[in-house]
């Protein structure tokens, strides 16, 4: 018990000091690293608390993709590092009373959770989901989404989808005069269509362009 | 006085694995020279020790005795961090792969997701070495491999997805037990082939090494390495060849079972064909390298993102459908 507690507080002690770092730190790089150590922090807390296929669900989705893009992307903008410039603006102060009552909204709904969860202790056995200790939490999540909440895990997906859609839409344009290969017409070319003899009259020459 | 005895044993544990794996390591580099040079009709290296059995501890020599040089303008921390990540990462999976019924570190309920989540943090080292590095080939190598692991790692996903719904289990010692009547390579051998491709893409393997391609890019992400931490990140890098090596014997060639339950099969050990199995993979990842030229890059994305995720997204629709109009679904609860 000891042991679970001292490892529950070093994680934790990991997970806020990143996500400090994240905000407080000037290279850009520096800050995707630090939200990929929070991530990795959090998902061995959800480990800790028995949840071990969220935790890895977690690795995988956001560390092993999301930040992978994320780290991509601020990449490119520093190549040389002179160019962080452009994340350190004048500074301002209007942003401040907004991120206030944003934090603020946040740390009611915050404290709105963890005490329904005080006043109701039973919350697990009067829920209407049925949880059987016997499974793997796996089963047990997979029990619970493809059949109480099938059409809401649906419409989570049709929103992924739709958003993977507006996000071709907005960054694909046709160019024109771009060279591009097709698999098909390069397979089906045949010698007669690529290949001519032509008889070229002496002095004449042949124009070869159209 | 107890947790001090559990420690020890587990460390014990752990050397117990690990230091086989760095000696099959050195070794296996021995036997991809020696491939090569039987495809190429070279010798490949013969000369130290029998057979050359010894020419990668030679190496190894020379890479530790060789200054570690740090470029002046690369970014120290994360430079000296990149080859550590590589090599601890493709040694932690190593932690769940079960080599027979008892010999296996950690038996825990989420196996290949944990393998999975393990191999999709390997692109780190990559991109923290290149970009670290500070130079031109290095981050083109970092940027290249990042869109090549990302993309190659959501066939390899639904790949195992596939498997998953024969099994019915996150398990790995319930996916190679799921096998005693039939591999899983004979319904699904589609499946395999083009977990073999993903596999070469996801570790950067020839026909798929764009990180590294020397006529391009030097030697990628490594040109700015030299001594001990050049050899960790190809340390690494074979760690994670023979681990995924594992994993595809797990989840296809029945890991540990012997082909057919019968008198002078069952006389070996399990390890022995667990062993096998992997070198068998190895060998076929060797032959691959000598064999085939190298993808272009855009051909590489066309093949992970249009051909590989819809066949095996079709395969798994199938695969399902199959399993539930004939009631064979594990679990059905």
């Amino acid at each position: 018990m000891i042991a679970h507690t001292i490892f529950f507080y070093f994680f934790s002690i990991i997970a806020i000091f990143s996500a400090i770092m994240v905000v407080a730190s000037k290279n850009t790089v520096y800050s995707v690293f630090y939200l990929i150590l929070d991530f990795i922090s959090i998902s061995c807390l959800f480990i800790m608390i028995g949840a071990e296929f969220l935790g890895m669900i977690m690795l995988i989705v956001y560390v092993g993709a999301v930040a992978v893009l994320f780290l991509f992307v601020v990449m490119m903008l520093n190549v040389s590092g002179t160019k962080d410039n452009q994340f350190k603006r004048k500074i301002s102060y209007s942003h401040i009373s907004f991120g206030a009552l944003i934090s603020l909204i946040i740390f009611l709904e915050l404290i709105i959770v963890v005490g329904g969860w005080k006043y109701k202790p039973n919350i697990v056995e009067i829920s209407s989901i049925r949880i059987d200790k016997d499974f793997t939490n796996t089963h047990a999540i997979g029990n619970v989404i493809y059949t109480d909440y099938i059409h809401l895990f649906q419409l989570a997906g049709l929103i992924l989808l739709v958003s993977m859609i507006g996000a071709i839409v907005l960054t694909y344009r046709k160019r024109e005069g771009i060279k591009k290969q097709s698999y098909f017409k390069q397979i089906s070319r045949e010698k007669k269509d690529a290949v001519a003899l032509v008889e070229v009259e002496s002095n004449k020459g042949i124009n070869l362009d159209d | 006085m107890s947790y001090l005895y559990i420690l020890f044993n587990e460390v014990y544990k752990i050397l117990f694995l690990l230091i086989p794996i760095l000696v099959s390591v050195a070794m296996i580099v021995w036997l991809e020279r020696r491939v090569w040079g039987f495809v190429q009709k070279r010798r490949g290296p013969n000369v130290v020790g029998p057979f050359g059995l010894l020419q990668t501890l030679a190496d190894a020599l020379k890479y530790i005795f060789k200054e570690i040089i740090i470029p002046a303008s690369a970014n120290k921390i994360i430079f000296i961090l990149a080859p550590i990540v590589t090599m601890s990462l493709a040694l932690i999976a190593w932690a769940v792969i079960p080599f027979s019924e008892e010999l296996i570190l950690s038996n825990i309920n989420v196996g290949i997701l944990y393998i999975f989540a393990v191999s999709s943090l390997g692109v780190y080292g990559i991109i923290m070495g290149g970009w670290a590095s500070n130079s031109k080939y290095p981050f083109l190598s970092s940027i290249r491999s990042a869109a090549q692991m990302v993309s190659y790692e959501v066939s390899i996903g639904i790949i195992i997805i596939n498997v998953l719904l024969c099994v019915g289990s996150l398990n790995l010692k319930d996916i190679v037990l799921a096998q005693q009547k039939v591999w899983f390579i004979v319904p699904l051998f589609p499946m395999f082939v083009i977990f073999f491709i993903s596999v070469l893409a996801e570790t950067n393997r020839p026909p798929f090494d764009l990180p590294e391609a020397e006529s391009e890019l030097v030697a990628g992400y490594q040109t700015e390495y030299s001594g001990m931490m050049y050899a960790m990140f190809w340390l690494g890098e074979y760690a994670n060849i023979l681990l995924m090596c594992a994993l595809g014997s797990i989840l296809f060639l029945g890991g540990w079972l012997s082909p057919i339950e019968l008198y002078p099969f069952t006389l070996l050990p399990s390890l022995f064909w667990m062993i096998a199995k992997i070198l068998l993979l190895f060998f076929l990842f060797a032959l691959t390298k000598a064999i085939v030229p190298r993808y272009r890059y855009d051909q590489l994305m066309r093949l992970g993102w249009k051909v590989f995720l819809p066949f095996s997204l079709i395969w798994v629709i199938l695969t399902a459908s199959y399993l539930y109009y004939f009631g064979m679904l594990p679990n059905s609860i």
